[in-house]
């Protein structure tokens, strides 16, 4: 690229331009975007993390016995019956699994667009995807009833000389959803490398010394090792991008290719997809809002980073909302008389209630999201985001429920959760808050390499009598 | 053998850093390298560092990955436990596409990681520059350059020169 200076006037200039000057506020520099991170593992642990962590345990307490009940039991516990033979164990962990998409589509494809705001959220947003996928596949590896048997689902040579059928969804939702949480762990260790090393050389005990010593790999910031290990991110941005669809793309296949009415459509890959990415963004500005707040880090994560969020969440949200009204068009279109009447049952049949919930969380509540006033106001933003949630886990219901009323009406049925359900559905939000805390409490939640990397100093040409060339940003990143 | 000693500089902005490794990479030397908190852009052309191979590595793995999930789902499906699911054919490849894509992705993904800490001589938990007093702040806000006693033009006095005049600070000779 050309070093000739920028001679556009800046009023000119699209304020995008200039926003991205101020991916961090406040005036910081290199060492305080370090102190304000690294501190938050630094500092006395808060009253309020222990008080959250006691919560979070509790939780963690709860999965743990419903768990231990349901092995000893069985599935009978729940509320499963004919002819809802899948109940809350898919509906959890389809949410769950769609919650982690965000942040993979954050660390991964705005990565690959060159979004550079995405670097104070990205951390989190792994970390947020990697605990919502434990959650996630907790559901199908205990939903077998006898658990000692879940060894079936993975191509293992057995005494019975058998092998798992490659041709069921089922068993490609194993691969799926088993690569991507690899994969997402593998990319937030690669992010973590540096920032755990700088963790390291300012932490003053011994056992973080140690701990973080080892976790470091001994990195010391080689430019000779940079040079690959942002190929290695390149690539691993890469190829997340193509599975983080193809993960709820595979989800979708749970349902379409089966032969159920309502389950039997060619728009649930897409449909599924913007679903979960919707439902993770809402997930990420609920805890971002929180987080920024209690640990001071509002200079990094700016009002700017909420606001592009809620676009997202308002695309595809729509994106969402669009794919409801396509269903209904096509069920009517088909001239499928199952279709059509699969699709009238769920908006006025015994489920209409799950249905306008969906739809009123869902289409409606994002969008508020087209008024900048409301894109920007905290608690409006936080309100919605918990609505999304709500509403993307009613999708997942009503889609399961799908089959209440199937194509025999003496069979037709009501499902009603148990009590276990309900305790293995709370005690999974155990299990996440826990991981969560942990990680705040002790990882850095924002990437500082990458923080520092956007920064304007960052660029050698800073400072060369260039100033007020915006075109700075734009020229480091030709390199 | 010797043990390795190390000079290390110390530099405070991204610009005098690409200026310094840029002066030693001219003045011949081979075994120096840059420390920095983030990837100065600019800094690999002016150390002269040759591009990653990593990508050949991953693709290697990326072969490997398909490859292996093609015959593994085609040697259970149609030669060892041959059975007919919902009329489709024993290698029926269409239904073999998705853990086609999700064992080439995963073996993609730990070529990636672990081709870049081969690559890296990684893990590495002892290294003569991290003896430096202020080499803690390579993580933080200051910028380090290297140069390593096994360089054929490495000379304690001569190098120490260079660096002095390159406008290094804190120079010191470690191991």
């Amino acid at each position: 690229m050309s070093q000739t200076p920028n001679t556009i006037p800046e009023a000119l200039l699209p304020t995008s331009v200039f926003e991205e000057e101020k991916l961090v506020t406040g005036g910081l520099n290199f060492h305080d975007v370090t102190e304000r991170v690294a501190s938050v593992t630094e500092v006395k642990t808060p009253t309020a993390w222990y008080i959250a962590f006691a919560f979070a345990l509790m939780g963690l307490g709860i999965f743990g016995v419903t768990i231990l009940w349901l092995i000893w039991a069985g599935t009978g516990i729940w509320g499963l019956q004919q002819p809802v033979g899948w109940g809350w164990a898919i509906v959890n962990f389809v949410w769950w699994v769609g919650i982690g998409h965000a942040g993979t589509l954050i660390s991964a494809i705005l990565f690959l667009f060159r979004q550079k705001w995405r670097t104070s959220i990205n951390r989190f947003a792994e970390a947020m995807t990697i605990f919502a996928v434990a959650c996630a596949l907790t559901f199908p590896g205990i939903h077998v009833g006898r658990i000692w048997m879940a060894y079936y689902m993975f191509p293992l040579p057995n005494q019975m000389g058998m092998w798992p059928n490659f041709r069921s969804p089922l068993l490609w939702d194993v691969f799926a959803v088993g690569t991507y949480g690899t994969v997402s762990i593998l990319f937030w260790y690669v992010g973590l490398i540096p920032d755990i090393a700088t963790l390291r050389d300012r932490t003053t005990t011994k056992a973080k010394a140690l701990v973080y010593g080892i976790l470091s790999l001994g990195w010391r910031g080689s430019m000779r090792h940079w040079v690959n290990y942002e190929k290695a991110y390149l690539i691993l941005a890469g190829i997340s991008t193509p599975l983080v669809l193809s993960v709820h793309t595979i989800v979708s296949f749970d349902f379409a290719v089966s032969v159920i009415p309502g389950w039997h459509t060619t728009i649930f890959p897409p449909y599924f997809v913007a679903g979960a990415i919707f439902s993770g963004f809402a997930m990420v500005v609920t805890l971002m809002v929180v987080a920024r707040q209690v640990f001071g880090l509002k200079d990094l994560v700016t009002i700017n980073h909420l606001e592009r969020m809620n676009k997202i969440i308002l695309l595809t949200g729509t994106l969402v909302g669009y794919a409801y009204g396509m269903e209904f068009f096509i069920a009517w279109y088909s001239g499928n008389e199952y279709e059509a009447f699969a699709f009238v049952n769920r908006a006025f049949g015994p489920y209409a209630w799950a249905y306008w919930i969906m739809i009123s969380c869902n289409v409606i509540s994002p969008q508020f999201f087209w008024f900048r006033k409301m894109r920007r106001s905290i608690p409006v933003m936080f309100a919605l985001s918990i609505f999304v949630n709500i509403g993307m886990w009613f999708e997942r219901f009503v889609i399961t429920m799908s089959t209440h009323r199937d194509f025999l009406p003496s069979s037709w049925g009501y499902y009603m959760p148990s009590i276990w359900d309900i305790l293995t559905y709370v005690g999974s939000f155990g299990l996440f808050f826990t991981l969560f805390l942990l990680f705040l409490r002790f990882l850095p939640a924002i990437a500082i390499a990458e923080v520092k990397g956007v920064m304007p100093e960052a660029d050698p040409h800073f400072g060369h009598g260039h100033h007020g060339d915006v075109r700075h940003a734009e020229h480091a990143e030709a390199h | 053998m010797a043990k390795t000693k190390v000079f290390v500089a110390e530099f405070d902005t991204p610009a005098q850093i690409v200026e310094a490794a840029g002066a030693v990479s001219n003045a011949g030397y081979r075994d120096f390298d840059a420390h920095t908190p983030f990837p100065v852009h600019g800094l690999d052309r002016a150390m002269k560092i040759p591009g990653s191979k990593l990508g050949w590595i991953v693709l290697g793995h990326g072969i490997v990955g398909l490859s292996g999930a093609l015959l593994l789902q085609w040697w259970t499906s149609a030669v060892d436990y041959p059975m007919v699911i919902g009329g489709k054919p024993y290698f029926s490849y269409q239904a073999f596409v998705p853990i086609c894509f999700a064992l080439t992705i995963l073996l993609s993904a730990f070529g990636t990681v672990f081709g870049m800490l081969f690559l890296n001589r990684l893990p590495q938990w002892y290294h003569p520059a991290l003896a430096h007093p202020d080499f803690r702040r390579a993580t933080d806000d200051k910028f380090f350059l290297t140069i390593e006693s096994t360089d054929p033009k490495f000379d304690a006095n001569k190098t120490r020169a260079l660096l002095e005049q390159i406008g290094g600070k804190r120079i010191a000779l470690v191991e």
